[in-house]
């Protein structure tokens, strides 16, 4: 077993894992944090996209162990309470989703692109920038007008990641 | 994934030796984008993952005289954006923008793509095309010499890579074919031209991994313009077929990748 | 706040809890005490089990149980079920081989289950798994329906030459007949590829029993729990059903793969109360390439037969149909009346005979998938009339409107009666909207590019609801399919409506919330739906095949129009009124002429207290329920076009516009419609374009995983441009057809015959990969070269 330690929505926490537990696990079942999702084994759904030191990684292709001393920012940490993330709002009014599985990967991968690539997304852009997120449910239509509408929210309230 | 013994060492020299406690059991975790996969599918087992995240010193870009000098362990995401990189050489950071998705490239790194050696990864095309040096903890290993077949390369037991240096080119590109799945590449080939030489590189489509096109660097070395490759062909032999594509479908690629690097390559 | 409107986009009530990470999938419910299951399974496609050894396994730390499907069998734990009898042409039933959800004796295919280790964890239950030893007696794999049907090798005793049924639909001398006097006939042979569901949410359980009450609570990805329910007592006899409550929490996606009863949430239960513990299983994504059941895999042979003008007199088909190592639980179905009442499409054809040969392989199950045989048929029909316009030199969309149905009701040779359409309007629709007339400059312009631009129309039809109940039955179905829905109106006026249909994704939280708000003129957010638990919910059939709007939707329709009746009678005693003279609008309850009225929520209260009326005469309370049996299929239909371009160099297909019309009938949300019909498309295109599941010769998956399955991702697809016409559904009080399906159904021929437009000849296989379209272009330059 391996003691670990992070910040995780703010919060400092502390576990004892097997080396070969990963992030995704660690969050879901010692935090119980089951916002963040398992879709695939190979790291290409993106369902279990996080932020760690503020940079989207899969969490599922990250080892707990390997995230000692880091931030980690899960979907659970976005809203302010219940105001939401204007990215997590942009999805609601955009129809951004279905059954809701893919969304907060999904959602947290949009929050790091506009914090990578700004506010002005393009479709083009948005479509590229998704390659590592499946969504089975909305043929990401609907998606990709959340991502555009809600980056262009987040630089009017001048919002880059929640509680970081 | 089995069980393994997790390690963190802070300096190069405290991996190398926890690499030779470890023997033939140890496995260096450089990112993991794409060993912890292949550990989540039991399909690779190591005993002691040795994990290089927290050593000093082994991510950084900066140029060198005129090589561009790239640590280990920087990730994908930095070399896509480093403005040193994009003025240096433009090709490359276009290749690591192009590698995996946004969250594997915020995590996967250079030194452990070099290293594995993954017949489909892209910055081995650009290693080879652009002559870099591979520099480990025990010496320097010319990109010639480095990648010696599948997932295999020419470091020994206990050989760490610590830093990539590219000579600068004046003109490189790579052009990308996604598989329609994996979106790993299925075809992607890599230009370099350098004084009079030129080199290409074909990544995705080799059965041994990366490899130079020798008949497509003596057409471009008359003159470097995609009308050069006009009518010249690749042939099948050695290339990997399967579902995706077949050997004779690869071949036609490559000479068309080769077509749109080098019209990039003279675009930038 | 004010009722919601009918019609309007209302934003979705259920979004919030999915958007801040709230939802709670069946994976995040852990029981106090769980244990987790891993499934030993087949890496064989077919072998006779020797001997299973756990000893290894049940030595191995924090392992609890090993099972086998021996211990099953001594349970007397039944088999799983296929619940659609189907009849051979000579009146024989259909051969089903057995289905132990752990194998007995034999396995069949790749990813079969043969003994499922349950530990403390996951991990040690997987490392465990790898100790039991199985010996196998391999036999061949059978993955080509062809070789099956020689009966080389055979996979089921019962069915000596593999096949399930040969089965046939319409009259085939009226067929052969019209073929006879036929101008021109059409031939087209199409594969309709195997495909895997996917959806995001992989399956799983948890198994729960109390030994005091004796109770089962099972929490499982589900379409339709109570069908589950039913199922897991009735047949497979794991307990009663009023001891068993199944629960399907939020469920991430479905689109047919949940609806079946699988052998993994059946362990689950029963290996509650034998290990004493909770037990939980979730598939990662491999076993579920390997067991959820797969869809389509048709083989067919058509031929239309036309006069001299290019009318159609008659189609004639033949189709294998792969349905895998078992009958899963409603496979038997789709080829057969899913499938073949469809060939008429939106067309007057006077004659259609339709065969079809189910058969088994040695490969994971086939059972429905978003469209379920609607696609298959849809296929069958789009591509030939394609191919058929092109040979008569006719422009397509002219062939296809001269033989439009025009007059409703319109009955078909093959069982449907069509009730209500206008598909010239589609059409002209969709092609205003996808700007058809200047098609040829755009190819123009792509052709200066060195591209390859073509387009392709699909003019679909299909059957949703699947009813009446009684039609069903006669037809083989096991079940019923009406829908049942509940109104609990609360003493403050907030409503619970219960329903049996199911959403995974569909927004039923919000539909069927706007549907009470607007009738009983309730605030949205005092409505809340509730669903996916049988100790909730008494008894539905679920969701699947578009019915939740045009049959759940019904139900909870006529529930209202009975609390309404009943709050007339209440308001009448309060009001000192006849109930007759009591009108109920915008949530009021008046006295007809006067001013004398009650709201809503008065009445309610009112019915609760009952001061105003005995108990003799009138019951107190406001809950009101209702079963809702259609008297017809309803039949969506519209016009989807694909205007796409081509890189001959490389292969590449681009969608370059997507056009959808689509009559649904009413709609109440215009925006959960508008989704569903993009994540069709998207479905759709993929199979058409990226997707494939692939068995080699020896039975092993190779599209395992998404790194050899290619999924549609976001820059695989265009923007959709989407409309609608409407002609409502006269056979229900809402006049909804049902959309989620559509998209699914319509894209594919839309795709095929848009890239054999480009290519300018007449076939290419589905998925039309890069390669695939590359070698088409390759052979296309070749003919030229060569004339």
């Amino acid at each position: 077993m391996a003691s670990v330690s992070m910040t995780v929505n703010g919060k400092s926490v502390t576990g004892n894992v097997d080396p070969r537990t990963l992030l995704v696990q660690f969050l879901r079942e010692n935090l119980r944090l089951t916002g963040t999702h398992v879709g695939c084994d190979t790291s290409q759904c993106g369902a279990c996209v996080v932020h760690v030191d503020g940079r989207a990684v899969k969490s599922c292709t990250t080892l707990a162990v390997s995230c000692d001393g880091a931030h980690v920012t899960t979907i659970e940490g976005l809203a302010n309470g219940t105001e939401l993330h204007p990215m997590q709002a942009a999805f609601r009014e955009h129809h951004g989703l279905q059954c809701g599985f893919c969304t907060p990967g999904m959602i947290m991968t949009a929050v790091d692109m506009v914090n990578r690539k700004g506010s002005n997304l393009d479709e083009h852009t948005i479509r590229e920038e998704l390659e590592g997120n499946i969504c089975r449910c909305t043929g990401y239509h609907n998606i990709v007008k959340a991502v555009a509408a809600g980056a262009q929210a987040m630089a009017s309230t001048g919002q880059k990641v929640a509680a970081e | 994934m089995y069980a393994f013994n997790y390690v963190s060492p802070k300096t190069v020299r405290q991996a190398a030796s926890a690499l030779a406690k470890a023997a033939d059991d140890g496995k260096l975790l450089a990112g993991g984008q794409t060993l912890l996969p292949t550990m989540k599918q039991r399909l690779a087992s190591p005993g002691v993952l040795i994990d290089l995240a927290k050593v000093d010193g082994l991510s950084g870009i900066e140029l060198k005289g005129r090589s561009l000098v790239i640590g280990a362990m920087t990730k994908h995401a930095d070399v896509a954006t480093s403005e040193v990189v994009k003025q240096a050489i433009p090709g490359l950071a276009a290749l690591a923008g192009e590698i995996g998705d946004p969250a594997v490239r915020n995590r996967g790194t250079i030194g452990g793509s070099i290293a594995n050696n993954d017949p489909a990864a892209d910055y081995p095309a650009a290693a080879l095309a652009l002559n870099a040096t591979i520099v480990t903890n025990k010496r320097k290993i010319p990109a010639d010499q480095f990648f010696t077949g599948l997932f295999e390369t020419a470091l020994e037991p206990g050989e760490i890579v610590v830093k990539v240096s590219f000579p600068i080119p004046s003109r490189a590109a790579y052009a990308k074919f996604r598989n329609p799945a994996s979106r790993y590449a299925m075809v992607g080939v890599f230009v370099a031209k350098r004084g009079g030489d030129v080199r290409v590189t074909v990544t995705g489509a080799g059965a041994s991994g990366v490899f130079r096109a020798p008949a497509l660097e003596e057409a471009l070395k008359k003159r470097f313009s995609p009308k050069s490759l006009e009518g010249v062909t690749v042939p099948a032999t050695g290339l990997n077929g399967d579902i995706h594509a077949s050997a004779d479908y690869r071949a036609h690629l490559i000479v068309v990748m080769a077509k749109r690097a080098v019209a990039a390559a003279i675009a930038k | 706040m004010t009722a919601t409107e009918i019609g309007a986009p209302v934003r979705r009530k259920e979004d919030f809890r999915f958007i801040t990470g709230k939802g709670q999938y069946t994976d995040d419910i852990n029981r106090p005490g769980q244990s987790y299951a891993y499934f030993v399974r087949s890496p064989h496609a077919h072998a006779t089990i020797k001997s299973i050894d756990a000893t290894a396994a049940r030595a191995v730390p924090g392992v609890l149980a090993v099972l086998t499907g021996d211990d099953l069998a001594a349970d007397k734990v039944g088999g799983l079920i296929c619940g659609w009898m189907i009849h051979n042409k000579d009146g024989s039933p259909m051969k089903a081989g057995a289905h132990p959800a752990l194998a007995q004796g034999k396995v069949r295919y790749v990813g079969d289950h043969v003994a499922v280790v349950v530990a403390e964890d996951y991990a040690t239950a997987r490392d465990a798994a790898e100790k039991v030893v199985v010996d196998y007696g391999v036999l061949p794999a059978v993955v080509d329906m062809n070789e099956a049907v020689t009966g080389k090798t055979v996979i089921h005793d019962v069915a000596p030459d593999n096949r399930v049924y040969d089965w046939s639909l319409g009259d085939k001398a009226a067929t052969d007949a019209a073929f006879a006097k036929a101008k021109h006939v059409t031939k087209l042979h199409i594969v309709n590829n195997r495909l895997v569901p996917n959806a995001m949410e992989p399956r799983a359980a948890v198994g729960d029993y109390d030994s005091g009450t004796e109770q089962f609570t099972l929490y499982t990805t589900s379409q339709n729990p109570h069908v589950a329910r039913l199922v897991l007592s009735a047949f497979i006899g794991i307990a009663p059903e009023h001891k068993l409550r199944v629960i399907a929490p939020d469920v991430g996606g479905g689109f047919g793969s949940k609806i079946f009863i699988y052998a993994e949430e059946t362990v689950c239960v029963w290996a509650a109360k034998k290990v004493g513990r909770p037990v939980k299983w979730t598939a990662d994504r491999t076993e579920a390439f390997l067991s959820d059941a797969h869809g389509r895999d048709h083989v067919t042979d058509a031929e239309l037969a036309m006069d001299e003008k290019g009318r159609i007199l008659a189609l004639r088909v033949k189709t294998k149909a792969n349905l895998g190592a078992y009958l899963s639980t409603f496979s038997s179905s789709v080829p057969t009346y899913l499938y073949a009442p469809l060939l008429s499409g939106q067309y007057d054809i006077p004659a259609i005979y339709c065969e079809v040969d189910g058969i088994y392989t040695t490969t994971a199950p086939v059972d429905a998938y978003r469209g379920a045989g609607r696609p298959e048929a849809t296929f069958v029909v789009e591509r030939i009339v394609e191919v058929a316009a092109r040979e008569l030199g006719q422009d397509p969309t002219a062939f296809r409107r001269r033989n439009f149905v025009r007059k409703f009701p319109h009955q078909t040779p093959v069982i449907m009666m069509y009730d209500a359409g206008d598909y010239s309007a589609s059409l002209d629709k969709a092609l205003e909207m996808a700007d058809y007339r200047n098609f040829g400059k755009r190819k123009r312009e792509s052709a200066r590019k060195g591209k390859l631009r073509g387009i392709g129309f699909s003019a679909y039809i299909e059957a949703c609801g699947i009813a009446p109940s009684a039609a069903v039955g006669s037809l083989g179905a096991g079940v019923g399919l009406w829908e049942s829905a509940e109104i609990r109106v609360n003493p403050v006026g907030t409503v619970e409506v219960l329903t049996g249909s199911h959403s995974h994704g569909q927004g039923h939280e919000t539909t069927f919330a706007q549907l009470v708000s607007a009738r009983l003129g309730v605030p949205i957010d005092q409505v809340s739906v509730v669903h996916g638990d049988t100790d909730k919910v008494q008894f539905g059939m679920g969701t699947y095949g578009s019915r939740s709007g045009a049959v759940g939707m019904s139900a909870i329709s006529k529930a209202l129009d009975k609390v309404v009746a009943k709050g007339k009678k209440v308001a009448a005693y309060v009001l000192e009124a006849s109930a007759d003279d009591i009108e109920f609008k915008d949530g009021r309850f008046q006295v007809a002429g006067t001013d004398k009225s009650l709201a809503f929520g008065e009445v309610a209260l009112q019915a609760y207290i009952a001061h105003k009326f005995s108990g003799q005469e009138l019951e107190p309370g406001l809950k009101e329920g209702a079963f809702y049996d259609p008297t017809n299929f309803t039949f969506p239909a519209g016009v989807h076009i694909c205007e796409l371009e081509i890189d001959p160099e490389t292969g590449v297909t681009t969608i370059e516009r997507w056009t959808a019309v689509d009559d649904f009938g009413h709609v109440i949300n215009p925006m959960i419609v508008e989704g569903q019909v993009h994540g069709g498309i998207a479905q759709g295109v993929g199979q058409a374009l990226l997707e494939g599941a692939r068995y080699d010769a020896n039975g092993q998956l190779v599209t395992a995983s998404y790194m050899d399955y290619a999924m549609p991702r976001a820059d695989d697809l265009p923007s959709f441009q989407v409309g609608t016409t409407v002609t409502p559904c006269p056979s229900n009080p809402l006049g909804i057809k049902g959309c989620g399906e559509a998209g699914a159904i319509a894209a594919p021929p839309a795709v095929i015959n848009a890239i054999t437009d480009a290519l300018g000849h007449e076939d290419i296989a589905m998925p039309a990969t890069p390669q695939a379209v590359w070698k088409a272009c390759q052979k296309a330059a070749r003919k030229m070269a060569a004339e």
